[in-house]
């Protein structure tokens, strides 16, 4: 069967099997940064946004996704630049394989609730799991890219 | 993994509910657990495009639609200000936040998982489940009858009510090891133990929010718990009374601070 959905803001049409899932188009449509962990639903590595919200591309089943909007972390590169730099500054990377999947839902969480405590960090965060750097600069990260995207906001209204 | 031969996005509940009538076809919710079942279906029948999924506040109770996503139930702010907060607490132990965009209340209920905090909660708040066919049926009714192949369509919240929930987990964000919740209404205190592992079952019903322990402890004694890797029948059985005083407790904090 045939589908079409907006993939990082370009129109896309793509030929899927019925049980096929998100996650295996996306793959397919050359979309590396989204990962399969668990396939279980519970590390969170091949999080994407549909719709502008979380999900769990390995749990979508792809026909659902006609006439929806994708976003992966190819379409994010700007702000995936900048929490990047934050997780390198605080040592919150190690091997890398969680980090878009992670990215993907700060981004999320950013849009939510940008003034986020390290509470709510942690819950917001909760169905990601990262197995090197451990979740305390990890946190750190975040607070750091959650202040700065308020300054950058603030500016913005002061200008 | 499941397999489908055909995917169909349902335009009207009465295609869904023909097309759902063939032992060979499948609702597809959430589809978090479904895609795990290693299923092997001619037809998949998705109910997203119906409009499902909003929560609606009437005077006496709130109606969720059964694709409403767990997220929104635990981030909506009338179910919660109704029920004293359950949603949240309830909710958000389940798995993260990208689950919950995705899992809906209707799978939940339709399923009856045996480790289910929703239908837990949804029973001690004496819902109702409305089935496309069959119309209105108490979830308590529901919880204990086979699956067929009729389609929830809403779930019906009474208001007037509070609720709190307490439950055991091996890990954060794993599947709970016992879930109790209870409701305190003017009928008295409702108490649903869920996570036996088996099916969520109202254990007492008009209760004093005062009973002693002891009272607890006789009623996890009638009660038929199971055993599994996260834990036996007997650890079961020992947790369940100290749960259930424990979510009295917070329930009644909960009317407490309404009043």
């Amino acid at each position: 069967m045939n589908v079409e959905f907006t993939l990082n803001g370009r129109k896309i049409a793509a030929e899927i099997d019925a049980d096929e899932n998100l996650y295996a188009v996306l793959r397919r449509l050359g979309m590396y940064s989204v990962k399969c962990g668990c396939e279980t639903t519970n590390c969170g590595l091949c999080t994407v946004h549909m719709n502008g919200k979380a999900v769990l591309s390995c749990a979508v089943p792809a026909a659902r996704c006609a006439g929806s909007v994708i976003t992966t972390l190819e379409g994010l590169q700007d702000e995936a630049k900048k929490l990047g730099e934050c997780l390198a500054g605080e040592g919150a990377e190690q091997c890398g394989f969680c980090a878009p999947g992670m990215m993907m839902n700060v981004f999320a969480l950013a849009k939510e609730n940008p003034c986020a405590t390290d509470e709510e960090i942690d819950a917001y965060l909760a169905g990601n799991l990262c197995r090197c750097s451990g979740y305390v600069s990890q946190r750190r990260a975040i607070r750091k890219y959650l202040a700065m995207k308020i300054e950058a906001a603030e500016g913005e209204v002061r200008a | 993994m499941a397999k489908y031969r055909n995917y169909v996005i349902a335009q009207s509940l009465e295609e869904a509910y023909a097309l759902n009538q063939k032992k060979s076809s499948v609702i597809v919710a959430g589809n978090m657990w479904l895609r795990m079942c290693g299923l092997n279906k001619q037809k998949a029948i998705d109910l997203s495009a119906l409009g499902l999924d909003g929560i609606v506040e009437m005077e006496d109770a709130f109606v969720v639609g059964a694709m409403a996503p767990l997220r929104a139930m635990e981030t909506h702010e009338g179910l919660n200000r109704a029920f004293g907060g359950a949603f949240k607490k309830a909710f958000a132990p389940i798995v993260g936040t990208q689950f919950r965009n995705m899992a809906t209340v209707g799978a939940s209920v339709y399923s009856r998982f045996g480790f289910s905090d929703v239908s837990a909660l949804l029973l001690a708040l004496n819902a109702e489940v409305i089935l496309y066919k069959r119309g209105a049926v108490k979830l308590a009714e529901y919880q204990k009858e086979a699956w067929d192949r009729d389609i929830v369509v809403q779930i019906r919240i009474p208001k007037g009510q509070c609720a709190a929930v307490q439950s055991v987990r091996v890990s954060a964000t794993d599947i709970p090891t016992l879930v109790c919740a209870a409701s305190k209404s003017d009928a008295g205190m409702r108490i649903v133990l869920g996570a036996r592992p088996a099916r969520a079952v109202v254990v007492a019903e008009g209760l004093a929010p005062d009973a002693p322990q002891r009272v607890y402890e006789e009623i996890a004694s009638q009660v038929t718990f199971g055993t599994n890797l996260r834990a036996s029948d007997t650890y079961r059985k020992k947790i369940a009374p100290v749960l259930m005083a424990r979510a009295v407790k917070a329930c009644q904090e909960v009317a407490a601070d309404e009043r």
